[in-house]
C-alpha cells in the first residue's frame, strides 16, 4: 500500500510537469487542443493525489507501523480520529496534505474556467502547475510519507522493519482547535496561488483592466478568511492548552502566518480602488505577489528550521530548495513586472490627500510597513548571524512597540476611509460627519480617565474604538434611512435588504465591526494581572474580585494518563459562583509529555483563567497561578463576527430579494407576485 | 507629481520614521543574543549584562527545585550550564529532563544563568530520536 501512494505521487508530478509545459506549448503555438490535455493532466494529478492521500490515510487508520509516518505519530491506543489527524502530526504527512490542497484548488480552478478565458488560461494552468510541481517534488524525493522504517544491524545489513507500538500523537495536539488548525492555515497560504496565477497571466497577455482580479474575488476574500481564521484559532489553542495565560508570542511561526495575511487585507482593500478609479495597478500586481511568496515563505520558516522556533520542524534540506524556488518566482514576476510597467499605469491621478484613494493608499502602506517590521524582526537572528556572526533575536517589546501604533492608525483608518469622498472630500462635509463619532468618543475617553485609566494606547484604543463603532452605525442608518424613504419597508427589513443589495460594502462593514470587536478584547492585554501561590486544601488566594479556595487534590489514571487535579472553589463577594478543577496530565506514550489542562471561566468582561503548576518541591503543597485576563472573551466573539461578515461578502447574487416595494390592494390582485428561489 | 502626491509622501516619510523610532527603541529592548552553551563558554567575557538567550539539552536528572524557583544544567556539545528560573511564568509543558531548551536572561556574579524565560521544544518533531531507539 505504501508502495502504491508513493507510485500515485510520482505519477501525479509527472502529470503536473505535462501540464506545465503542455499549456505554455499550446499558448506559444496557439494550439487548443494541447492546452486541452494539460489541463485534463492537471485533473488527473489531482485525482492522483487524492489515491496517495488515500493511501497514506488507510495506513494510517490500519495502524501499519512499517511505514515511518504513521509509527511517529500515532499509537494503537489513539482513537480513530486523531489517527487519521496524525495526518498532519508530522512533516512528511503534513507535506501530502499541503500538495493535495494545492491540487485541488488547481482543479477547480481549471474546471471553473474551462469555458473561460482561453487567452488567459494556459498562462494560469502553466504557473499552477509550476507551484504544484516545486511541491510535489519536495514530497516525493524530501518528505515522502511513505517511507519505511529500516533497522540497520551490527553487521551493517539493513532490513525492513514494523515495531510494537508508534510513538502516540503529541497530547498537545490532541485538541479540536488544533487539529483543525494546520488544514484551516493551509487553505489560507495556498489559496493565494489563484489570485498570483491570474496576476502573472493578465502580464504576460498584457490584459492588466481587472479582469483577472474580478475573477479570482472569490478565491482571495476565501483564503484570506481561512487564513485569519488559521490565526485565531492557534491563538485560541495556546491560551486554552499550553498555560501562560496568553495567545500570542511573536512566534516565528505564528509571525509567518500573520505576514501574508497583512499584505492580503492590503491587497483585498487596494483592488477596489483599482476597480472604481483604474489606480495603484501596480500596487496591485506587487501585493498578489508578495502575498504569494510570503505563503511560501510561511511554510519555508515552519519546515526548514532556519529560525529557531518552539514550533519548528527543523529540517535543513529543504531549506536551500525553498529559497531558490521564491528567488525564481520574486525575479520571474519582478521582471514581467517591469516589462509591463506600460500597461499598469494609472488612470487618474491623486487629486487630494482628504480622499478615499489616498486613505486607501495609506492603508496599503500601513500594512506593509506592518508587515516589514514583523520579517525584520522574525529574520533578524538570520542577518545578524549573516553579518556579525551571532543571532541576536528580538522579542515581543519590539513587535509591539511598532505593531500597537499601527494597528491603532489601521483602526482610525477603518473609521474614516468611509468617511471621505472619492477625489476629494470638501472641510465641510469631513467636520459634519466627524462630528457625531467623535463626541461618544472622547465622552469614552473623558469616562475612562475620570475612572483612572491612564495608559495611553489603551486610552487612545478605546476612543477610537467608540469611534469607528459610530461611523459604522452611522452607515448603517443613513443608507437603511435612505432605503426606507424610497421603497416603504420597515426599518430592520430596509436594513437586511440593504445589505443583500450591497454585499461588498455592508458586509465589509460588519467585518470592520468585529476588527473594533477584536481590539477592544486584544486593549484588555494591557490590564493582565496574575499571582501565584504554594497552597493546601483550605488555603485561599485572591484575584480582583474573585476569592480562590483549594479544597482538595487528588491523583487518578486513565487509559491514555496520569493525572493530578486541584479542586477549588471561587467566590466573588462572598458567594460561591463556581468550582474549578485545573489539572496536570502525564501522557504514557509520547514520552510522558506532560499537558496543564487550564480551568477556565470566560465572561466578557474577563477571564478568570486558573493553572496548576505542580507540586511544590517538599511535595506538600500545589503551586496555583491565577490569571485575571480582562476582555478576552471579545477577541474570539470579533472573530466569530468576522466570520459572518466575510460570509455575507461572498453571498452569491439573487434574482430576487425580500419583500419589494408596497402595491395597492387593487395593483396587488392584478399582479402575480411570488418569489422565485433558484 | 501632483501636490497631493507630495503631502502624500511627506506624510508617509514622517509616519514611517515615527515607527522606525518606535521600533528602534523595543528592539534596543528586547534584543538578546542567541547561541548555545558551547559558543556561550567561549565568549565569556563579553556577556555581562548582555541578555542571553541560551539554547541547549536539559540535562536529565538535573532539574531541582530550591525554594520558590527551580535550578537545572543545560548542555550543548561537551558544555554545560547551570540555569536559575526566577521568571513567574508557568514552566512548559515540553520543558523536562532531555528536552531541547532555551533559556532566556542575564549572567550572575556566580556565573550562573539568570532566567528570566523558558522555551522548549515543541514536540510534533519524532524523526532523529525514534531512529536512535529503534536499532
Amino acid at each position: 500500500m505504501s508502495n502504491f501512494g508513493a507510485f500515485c505521487l510520482l505519477l501525479a508530478l509527472c502529470l503536473s510537469l505535462y501540464g506545465l509545459f503542455a499549456s505554455l506549448l499550446g499558448a506559444i503555438l496557439k494550439q487548443h487542443r494541447i492546452v486541452r490535455s494539460a489541463e485534463r493532466a492537471a485533473i488527473a494529478s489531482c485525482a492522483s493525489i487524492l489515491l496517495s492521500l488515500a493511501a497514506l490515510l488507510y495506513l494510517l487508520a490500519t495502524s501499519d507501523f512499517s511505514v515511518a509516518h504513521v509509527a511517529q505519530s500515532t499509537n494503537r491506543e489513539l482513537p480513530v480520529f486523531y489517527k487519521l489527524a496524525a495526518l498532519w502530526g508530522a512533516h512528511d504527512g503534513s507535506m501530502l496534505l499541503w500538495v493535495f490542497v494545492t491540487a485541488v484548488f488547481s482543479g477547480i480552478v481549471v474546471l471553473q474556467n474551462r469555458f473561460r478565458y482561453r487567452d488567459m488560461m494556459p498562462y494560469v494552468v502553466a504557473v499552477l502547475m509550476f507551484n504544484l510541481s516545486f511541491f510535489l517534488i519536495l514530497n516525493l524525493f524530501l518528505s515522502n510519507p511513505f517511507n519505511e522504517l529500516v533497522q540497520v544491524l551490527p553487521d551493517g545489513t539493513m532490513h525492513k522493519f514494523s515495531p510494537q507500538d508508534g510513538r502516540g500523537l503529541n497530547p498537545l495536539l490532541q485538541y479540536w482547535a488544533m487539529i483543525i488548525h494546520p488544514p484551516i492555515l493551509y487553505l489560507g497560504f495556498i489559496g493565494f496561488v489563484v489570485p498570483f496565477a491570474f496576476a502573472i497571466a493578465a502580464l504576460i497577455t498584457r490584459q492588466l483592466g481587472d479582469t483577472w482580479i474580478r475573477t479570482t474575488r472569490r478565491w482571495t476574500l476565501i483564503t484570506w478568511l481561512f487564513l485569519g481564521v488559521g490565526l485565531i484559532l492557534g491563538g485560541k489553542w495556546a491560551y486554552v492548552e499550553l498555560g501562560w495565560g496568553g495567545y500570542w508570542g511573536w512566534d516565528p511561526v505564528e509571525n509567518s502566518s500573520l505576514m501574508p495575511w497583512l499584505t492580503g487585507t492590503a491587497f483585498l482593500h487596494s483592488v477596489i480602488v483599482q476597480e472604481r478609479k483604474g489606480m495603484l495597478k501596480v500596487w496591485n500586481v506587487l501585493l498578489v505577489v508578495i502575498t504569494y511568496l510570503l505563503g511560501i515563505f510561511g511554510t519555508f520558516i515552519t519546515r526548514s528550521g532556519i529560525i529557531n522556533s518552539v514550533h519548528a520542524f527543523a529540517d535543513s534540506k529543504l531549506g536551500v530548495f525553498f529559497l531558490y524556488y521564491m528567488l525564481l518566482v520574486l525575479g520571474g514576476s519582478l521582471f514581467l513586472i517591469i516589462d509591463r510597467l506600460p500597461y499598469l499605469k494609472s488612470e487618474r491621478r491623486l487629486d487630494s490627500v482628504l480622499s478615499r484613494e489616498s486613505a486607501f493608499l495609506f492603508n496599503n502602506l500601513l500594512l506593509l510597513v506592518a508587515c516589514f517590521a514583523v520579517l525584520w524582526g522574525t529574520m533578524f537572528p538570520v542577518l545578524s548571524n549573516w553579518v556579525e556572526g551571532t543571532k541576536i533575536t528580538v522579542g515581543p517589546p519590539f513587535f509591539n512597540s511598532v505593531g500597537i501604533p499601527i494597528g491603532l492608525m489601521l483602526l482610525f483608518l477603518t473609521g474614516v476611509g468611509p468617511l471621505f469622498a472619492w477625489r476629494k472630500t470638501s472641510v465641510e462635509s469631513l467636520r459634519r460627519a466627524f462630528l457625531w463619532p467623535m463626541a461618544p468618543a472622547l465622552l469614552v475617553c473623558i469616562a475612562l480617565l475620570v475612572s483612572g485609566m491612564r495608559s495611553f494606547y489603551s486610552l487612545v484604543s478605546f476612543t477610537l474604538c467608540m469611534f469607528v463603532l459610530v461611523t459604522i452605525a452611522q452607515e448603517f442608518w443613513k443608507g437603511t434611512r435612505v432605503r426606507v424613504r424610497n421603497t416603504g419597508e420597515n426599518f430592520a427589513l430596509a436594513m437586511v435588504n440593504l445589505t443583500l443589495k450591497n454585499k461588498r460594502r455592508y458586509g465589509g462593514y460588519v467585518v470592520h465591526l468585529s476588527i473594533v470587536l477584536m481590539f477592544v478584547g486584544l486593549t484588555g492585554n494591557a490590564f493582565n494581572r496574575q499571582t501565584s501561590q504554594a497552597m493546601v486544601p483550605g488555603d485561599e488566594m485572591q484575584i480582583g474580585r474573585y476569592t480562590l479556595k483549594m479544597t482538595d487534590y487528588r491523583d487518578g489514571d486513565s487509559p491514555n494518563y496520569q493525572y493530578g487535579r486541584v479542586t477549588l472553589e471561587v467566590y466573588r463577594g462572598g458567594k460561591l459562583i463556581r468550582t474549578m478543577q485545573p489539572e496536570k496530565r502525564f501522557y504514557k506514550a509520547s514520552d510522558g509529555q506532560s499537558t496543564t489542562e487550564v480551568a477556565l471561566y470566560s465572561k466578557p468582561l474577563e477571564d478568570l483563567y486558573v493553572v496548576f503548576a505542580g507540586v511544590s518541591n517538599d511535595g506538600k503543597r500545589y503551586e496555583i497561578t491565577a490569571h485575571l485576563n480582562p476582555l478576552v472573551w471579545w477577541v474570539w466573539f470579533g472573530a466569530a463576527v468576522m466570520v459572518v461578515g466575510t460570509l455575507i461578502t461572498l453571498l452569491p447574487d439573487r434574482r430576487i430579494s425580500f419583500a419589494t416595494a408596497q402595491l395597492s390592494a387593487a395593483e396587488a390582485a392584478a399582479v402575480e407576485t411570488g418569489v422565485q428561489a433558484k | 507629481m501632483s501636490s497631493a502626491n507630495w503631502k502624500f509622501l511627506l506624510g508617509g516619510a514622517v509616519v514611517v520614521a515615527a515607527l522606525s523610532w518606535l521600533g528602534f527603541v523595543g528592539f534596543q529592548e528586547s534584543k538578546s543574543y542567541y547561541i548555545t552553551v558551547d559558543e556561550f563558554s567561549a565568549m565569556k567575557n563579553d556577556l555581562q549584562g548582555k541578555t542571553l538567550k541560551i539554547a541547549g539539552d536539559v540535562v536529565e536528572g538535573s532539574i531541582e527545585r530550591s525554594g520558590p524557583g527551580l535550578e537545572f544544567v543545560i548542555t550543548h556539545s561537551g558544555k554545560n550550564l547551570k540555569v536559575r528560573y526566577v521568571g513567574r511564568d508557568v514552566l512548559p509543558d515540553t520543558f523536562k529532563g532531555g528536552s531541547k531548551a532555551v533559556v532566556e536572561g542575564t549572567l550572575s556574579e556566580d556565573g550562573v544563568l539568570l532566567a528570566r524565560h523558558i522555551e522548549a521544544k515543541c514536540a510534533s518533531k519524532y524523526e532523529a530520536e525514534y531512529n536512535k531507539k529503534t536499532t
